[in-house]
């Protein structure tokens, strides 16, 4: 993937099976927005290609993508309107009901806190029961409480059969949360494999995961 | 796109102070020029000191013009208020009661009959130096009005006394004998008694008297037409080359309802694309909920039809105060509607570039403001090469396009409304392809 000169990523390719929780890990431009970017279908890579089609893979962008003039509820009926769910309004139905925010479906988002919104977020992205879920590092607004739930009800999707795929600053949660990592640097895949194999490839076995993260990158050249 | 149109119509009406200023502004704006038009320019109130003495009058080749018939002159082109004295006068303009003040001095007959000295007016005002520019403007129109007025009266009595001269009769001045003979009965009269006479020294001095009086009475026939040109050295034939003359005050409400049509639509058709960037929805809708034609489509048509009803509205309203030709109400409708859908495609245009509402909306502003008055710069005002670049923004961008096909359409002005409405689309097209280009970057 290019954009103009420069090369965003190069020959990454993985692959990822229901119920497996991938992060995407890596430092700023690296690469991981735009993965998930290609993954959603929201960009086009210029070589290679996605196996799922965009209507299979539920997007979860990193901001809040919702009308804040709109309610929860009506939020989640446009997007299921658009998305042509079969029932829309059982859908809605579904969608407060997983995500606890029955009794906030009726407030205007814009009036909501930033852990209310990014639920209605992931909501929206799981709308059309997609096999594949793709979060662009969705707790990076949250504060510590709101960040327990979030996982939470993330891990109950994935122990569901829901392919979740996710990209994240904070290594504390591939540690805590992901059955696999995909270490990206400078578009470049520098690992794939469990958060285990992690520690090991960075020779800390018994360390802190941010600091193998460190020296991991250290190691293959890059700061 | 039935749900993103929803979608924004629930904005839409949730956004209140949007909605209040969508629809205070044409009705206010339609109020204003409405009243304004129907209320034509008002006469300045001038206080006017008449120092003449009552029954003065200007002495023209023996006939009589009152003075008081210039303060009457006067009078009809200003707001008159009849003041005593100087004094008074100076006391009504500091109050402000009025714009200027005129004395007309006592001497000014005598100075009118003299030949050697002219008349003057003394003139008072006061302000600041626009309401002086004003005032003077206003005041030297009036006065200029009253004299030409006045100088007819004083022609029209010398064209009198020319004709007794000519004619013959009662001259009515002071110590003229009655009957007298006019001047065109001499020649006829010598030529008989010439012919009574013998050849000799007394017929041809009768013959060089009948050269005269025929060459003084075609020269004196000649001056009332003289007189004539003075009064009004030349005289204006005016010939409208090309399309139909537009009265001022439709081409005011066509200017009015133009430029409402182009704020309202530009502005929320870009506010609208944009918004999507804001609410970081673009890229969720892009992939594959909506395709990029769409949601430009669904703008602008949006916006089109909010500006479309409201400057219909605006134009209804105004035609309560102007007169309107409400046959052609089908060509203002077609007007109305390629004028919106041009303006719609050039605000997408603007909101795709934008990244917030508040930059599409200032962009819109910031561009549109100049546009129009761009547009309104009449040929021969600027320099030739500037008039070209103006004519050559004016028509890349919408504003004068709109302008021409509503002015056709309401006062039948030239180029034809036809023209105007393919200039529409072409414009339309143009600015909606660029919006394509600009929503290729998502985020």
């Amino acid at each position: 993937m290019r954009y103009g000169e420069r090369e965003a990523l190069c020959g990454v390719s993985f692959d990822a099976v229901a119920g497996e929780l991938v992060a995407i890990v890596g430092p700023n431009g690296a690469g991981k927005t735009t993965l998930l970017s290609i993954l959603a279908g929201i960009q086009r890579p210029s070589a290679g290609s996605v196996d799922r089609v965009p209507r299979e893979v539920g997007w979860v962008p990193q901001q809040p993508a919702l009308y804040s003039k709109l309610s929860a509820a009506e939020n989640l009926e446009l997007f299921a309107r658009l998305e042509k769910v079969a029932d829309a309004g059982q859908a809605v139905e579904r969608m407060l009901e997983q995500t606890g925010l029955r009794e906030r479906a009726a407030e205007q988002v814009g009036l909501l806190s930033g852990g209310n919104r990014q639920r209605v977020n992931v909501a929206i992205g799981l709308l059309a029961d997609p096999p594949v879920l793709a979060l662009d590092e969705p707790s990076s607004a949250l504060d510590p409480g709101q960040r327990a739930r979030l996982w939470g009800f993330i891990r109950g999707l994935a122990a569901a059969g829901t392919c979740v795929v996710f990209s994240t600053h904070d290594v504390s949660e591939v540690q805590r949360y992901a059955t696999r990592a995909l270490v990206l640097a400078d578009g470049e895949l520098l690992f794939d494999g469990s958060p285990e194999s992690f520690l090991a490839a960075a020779g800390e076995e018994d360390g802190d995961f941010e600091d193998a993260f460190v020296s991991f990158l250290n190691g293959h050249g890059h700061r | 796109m039935r749900w993103l149109l929803r979608k924004d119509l629930l904005i839409l009406r949730r956004s209140r102070l949007t909605v209040a200023l969508l629809v205070i502004y044409p009705v206010a704006i339609a109020l204003l020029i409405g009243l304004a038009l129907s209320r034509g320019p008002t006469k300045p109130r001038v206080a006017i000191v008449d120092e003449t003495t009552p029954g003065a009058t200007v002495q023209v080749g023996g006939r009589s013009v009152d003075v008081s018939q210039y303060a009457e002159q006067l009078f009809s082109e200003v707001q008159p208020v009849r003041t005593a004295t100087r004094g008074q006068a100076v006391a009504k303009i500091k109050s402000g009661a009025v714009l200027a003040a005129v004395v007309i001095p006592r001497d000014i007959a005598a100075r009118l009959s003299s030949d050697v000295t002219q008349a003057r007016l003394e003139v008072l005002y006061n302000g600041d130096a626009l309401e002086q520019s004003l005032v003077q403007s206003s005041l030297n129109s009036a006065l200029a009005q009253a004299n030409l007025g006045f100088s007819e009266q004083i022609q029209r009595a010398a064209a009198q006394a020319i004709g007794l001269l000519l004619r013959g009769g009662n001259l009515g001045v002071l110590g003229a004998p009655p009957n007298l003979i006019g001047l065109s009965q001499i020649p006829p009269l010598l030529k008989g008694i010439i012919a009574r006479q013998p050849p000799g020294h007394d017929r041809s001095q009768l013959e060089r008297m009948l050269s005269f009086a025929t060459f003084a009475a075609q020269n004196l026939a000649l001056s009332k037409t003289v007189l004539q040109t003075i009064s009004q050295p030349i005289a204006v034939r005016s010939t409208l080359l090309h399309g139909r003359r537009t009265p001022l005050n439709t081409f005011a409400v066509v200017v009015a309802v133009s430029v409402s049509l182009m704020f309202v639509c530009v502005l929320l058709a870009a506010g609208g694309v944009a918004l999507e960037r804001e609410e970081h929805a673009l890229a969720r809708l892009l992939r594959g909920l909506v395709s990029r034609e769409g949601l430009l489509a669904e703008k602008a048509l949006l916006a089109a039809v909010c500006s479309f009803a409201l400057a219909f509205a605006m134009l209804a309203g105004i035609g309560a105060f102007v007169s309107l030709d409400w046959s052609r109400v089908g060509l203002w409708l077609a007007a109305l509607a390629l004028g919106a859908l041009a303006f719609g495609a050039l605000g997408v245009a603007i909101g795709a570039l934008a990244r917030e509402v508040r930059a599409a909306s200032l962009l819109a502003f910031l561009l549109s403001l100049p546009l129009a008055f761009l547009a309104l710069v009449p040929a021969g005002s600027v320099a030739s090469g500037l008039y070209d670049a103006i004519g050559t923004i004016s028509f890349v961008f919408p504003f004068k396009a709109s302008l021409q096909a509503l002015d056709a359409a309401v006062n039948q002005s030239a180029p034809g409304i036809w023209v105007s409405l393919a200039h529409l689309t072409g414009l339309a097209v143009l600015f909606g392809a660029l919006a394509r280009v600009g929503l290729r970057r998502v985020e």
